[in-house]
């Protein structure tokens, strides 16, 4: 069924579709129209599921984990400093392995305040061993909400589905919501075999020591460094994970099919333009118009930023002369996370592309498609840039 | 008290394993043993950093028989929601969930997501173990520290701030079932537990813990300086039921009886040290000041 709403009202469709079964949230701009549309799914009973209406974030992820280690299909919302607020929980979940889907609805972060659309808040999260994964329009998000609960649940990682601030969560586009069958098809229950259990008592997630130790019949049990080395080992193969879940999501519903890397006339370019989120589609009607003044410039998004698809990095840019990424986030004292990412993936290559650096849209600061043009434009044209130094565009004072 | 639980119908089943990492002595290893038996083998646990963490093993070897979900320390309350959530979203019926916290985890950086649990009356047991300071990462004070009281951050003058009143605290959230117990009277602890189990919404157990590392006294003098807390009138057992208050055992008895010297209490204890003859005489006077004040509010008992 085709319909015309909002962002938040995607995922919400998305978290629906999906069965989550403990929701919990606690308000945040602009994350709040997506649990306001849960908790109205839920008192409704179109949706079953349990609502709780915590009273800050840190409870929020604190009641997932908790839902999630009980056995139960577990999702939670926010945004900014909510996400902050959630920090030491972020870790947590992914040290605990537990399958629990997240929205960012990215906002920058305080101080000074702000509630607008940059990409600082999940971008800070980056290191804490979730699965990052980027939507650029309306259908991705539902499409996306629903198979991250597939990928969470087949390696046992939590899932953040990141979709920009009011570029994407509050305005209005068409999209298809799928049928419950298929979605059904394609989303098993969650039913694990170590969920918290009388029956099967057991003592999850304490102390640790720095080296292997046995339990009382003589087997060697992991230290904490064996099991955070298998988080890190498994993430990387979560990569493939995320292509054979997308060739299935295809053939069941039609879409899809760049679940890594998301290109635009990028395969005769000289120049491409790298981004995340809905940036990556305002970059294609930049695209457009440079392709007709004879320039070739594609323009392409990650779809998944961690774990970090470098191998698809490789193949996309390891022919094109120069690289252009431009980010709604900085690792404050260098660069641009992305960028320094891109650097290292293309590092050992042979002929590499030169890489440029651009810092735009902090806190919701207008993206003038005039200065993404001018910019692409030099890209094709000029010299290129002579440092590393990240360049901030739109700067006014 | 309409059940009252002897040593002779105290179940013998345990649920903790012989042997395990508390300190000899140690309040809590009591209080555990004992709050188990009443909670039974149908239960989950929900335990934060603490002493309790430590005493239940390192991985992987347990103390505990039940299920325990270990979680950050400010979220010991919304972890229990989370628990209990997921039970009732997957129709698993009559397990107790029961959250185990010391009192830095309640009274300070749990108080939050207690209060937010009080308020939605989400249904599970929330033990608070009270040895009245951080004990784990080495006896530094807390929220429920009594004034004057030396610790690591407190040192010399001791503690210049009384100590917070969680169980009123709690108790102002309106849920059904608070009260106070100590690990001197387990079998008081044991009956509140049984008392709170058929009860909705957050039910609160507040226990005062003797320490002997952090209060400085000689193991063996564990249960005499829990007693001796009790029987001078410095700590009370009671409980509110249903906005009921009322005094429970050995305190209950103190409405008719002579309480002991309070600085008795104090002397066994090197926490108290840097207390003068005029601290305690203090201490004595706010003593029969309170109970007083109780005479006069329990006198129906």
């Amino acid at each position: 069924m085709h319909i015309i709403e909002s962002g938040n009202t995607a995922a919400a469709h998305g978290v629906k579709l999906a069965r989550a079964q403990v929701i919990a949230a606690y308000p945040i701009t602009p994350q709040t129209p997506l649990t306001e549309k849960l908790s109205e799914f839920v008192a409704a009973g179109e949706l079953d599921a349990q609502y709780i209406p915590v009273e800050s974030e840190h409870s929020a992820l604190g009641v997932c984990i908790a839902a999630s280690s009980a056995g139960a299909r577990a999702f939670t919302g926010t945004s900014a400093n909510g996400l902050l607020y959630m920090h030491e929980q972020i870790h947590w979940a992914a040290g605990a392995r537990l399958p629990i889907v997240m929205c960012v609805v990215n906002r920058g972060v305080g101080a000074p305040w702000t509630i607008w659309n940059d990409h600082q808040d999940s971008m800070s999260q980056r290191d804490t061993g979730w699965i990052q994964l980027y939507a650029c329009d309306h259908q991705q998000i539902i499409d996306t909400v629903i198979q991250a609960f597939r990928l969470a649940e087949t390696v046992n990682i939590p899932v953040m589905v990141c979709y920009d601030g009011y570029i994407l969560s509050h305005t209005y586009m068409p999209f298809d919501i799928p049928t419950a069958e298929k979605v059904d098809a394609f989303l098993p229950p969650y039913a694990p075999d170590d969920a918290l259990d009388p029956g099967k008592p057991c003592n999850l997630n304490t102390v640790t020591m720095p080296d292997t130790r046995q339990d009382v019949d003589g087997n060697t049990a992991p230290g904490y460094m064996d099991i955070r080395h298998s988080l890190h080992a498994d993430l990387r193969t979560a990569v493939e994970e995320v292509v054979a879940i997308d060739r299935e999501f295809r053939n069941l519903f039609g879409r899809g099919g760049n679940p890594l890397v998301e290109s635009y006339c990028c395969d005769d370019a000289e120049v491409v333009a790298i981004s995340l989120g809905s940036l990556s589609y305002q970059l294609r009607t930049v695209v457009d118009a440079l392709r007709k003044e004879g320039l070739k410039v594609g323009s392409a998004g990650l779809r998944l930023y961690r774990p970090f698809p470098d191998q698809a990095i490789i193949e996309l840019l390891s022919g094109i002369r120069r690289v252009v990424v431009f980010e709604k986030a900085i690792s404050y004292g260098n660069q641009g996370p992305l960028y320094a990412d891109l650097k290292s993936a293309l590092y050992r290559q042979t002929t590499r592309p030169e890489v440029e650096n651009y810092i735009l849209g902090l806190g919701g600061r207008g993206i003038q498609t005039e200065e993404l043009t001018s910019i692409l434009r030099d890209a094709c044209q000029g010299p290129g840039v002579e440092n590393d130094a990240p360049r901030f565009i739109g700067i006014r004072i | 008290m309409s059940v009252q639980t002897t040593v002779l119908n105290l179940p013998e089943e345990e649920h903790v394993h012989p042997g395990n990492r508390a300190c000899a002595g140690c309040g809590l290893g009591l209080i555990y043993r004992t709050v188990l038996k009443a909670l039974g083998d149908n239960t989950i646990l929900v335990v934060p950093p603490s002493c309790l963490t430590v005493l239940q093993g390192l991985y992987p070897v347990a103390a505990t028989k039940l299920p325990c979900l270990n979680v950050t320390f400010a979220s010991t309350a919304a972890a229990a929601t989370g628990v209990v959530a997921a039970l009732r979203a997957r129709k698993k019926e009559g397990i107790t969930v029961a959250a185990f916290a010391g009192d830095g985890g309640t009274s300070d950086i749990g108080i939050q997501a207690l209060s937010g649990a009080c308020e939605r009356r989400d249904d599970f047991i929330y033990i608070c173990y009270d040895n009245e300071d951080y004990m784990n990462t080495g006896v530094q004070r807390s929220g429920t520290t009594p004034k004057g009281v030396l610790t690591t951050t407190t040192p010399f003058t001791g503690k210049a701030q009384a100590s917070k009143n969680v169980p009123a605290i709690v108790a102002a959230h309106g849920i059904d079932y608070v009260a106070t117990a100590s690990a001197a009277y387990p079998l008081d602890l044991y009956d509140k537990i049984k008392k709170a189990l058929p009860h909705k919404g957050v039910r609160y157990i507040h226990v005062h813990t003797p320490c002997p590392a952090g209060w400085g006294f000689d193991p063996r003098y564990s249960v005499k300086i829990g007693q001796l807390a009790v029987v001078s009138g410095m700590y009370d057992l009671y409980e509110i039921e249903n906005g009921i208050k009322r005094l429970t055992g050995a305190s209950q008895k103190l409405l008719k009886k002579d309480r002991s010297p309070v600085k008795d209490y104090l002397a066994m204890q090197v926490r108290f040290r840097s207390f003068s003859e005029e601290d305690a005489k203090y201490l004595q006077a706010e003593t029969e000041a309170k109970w007083e004040a109780y005479r006069t509010q329990f006198s129906e008992d």
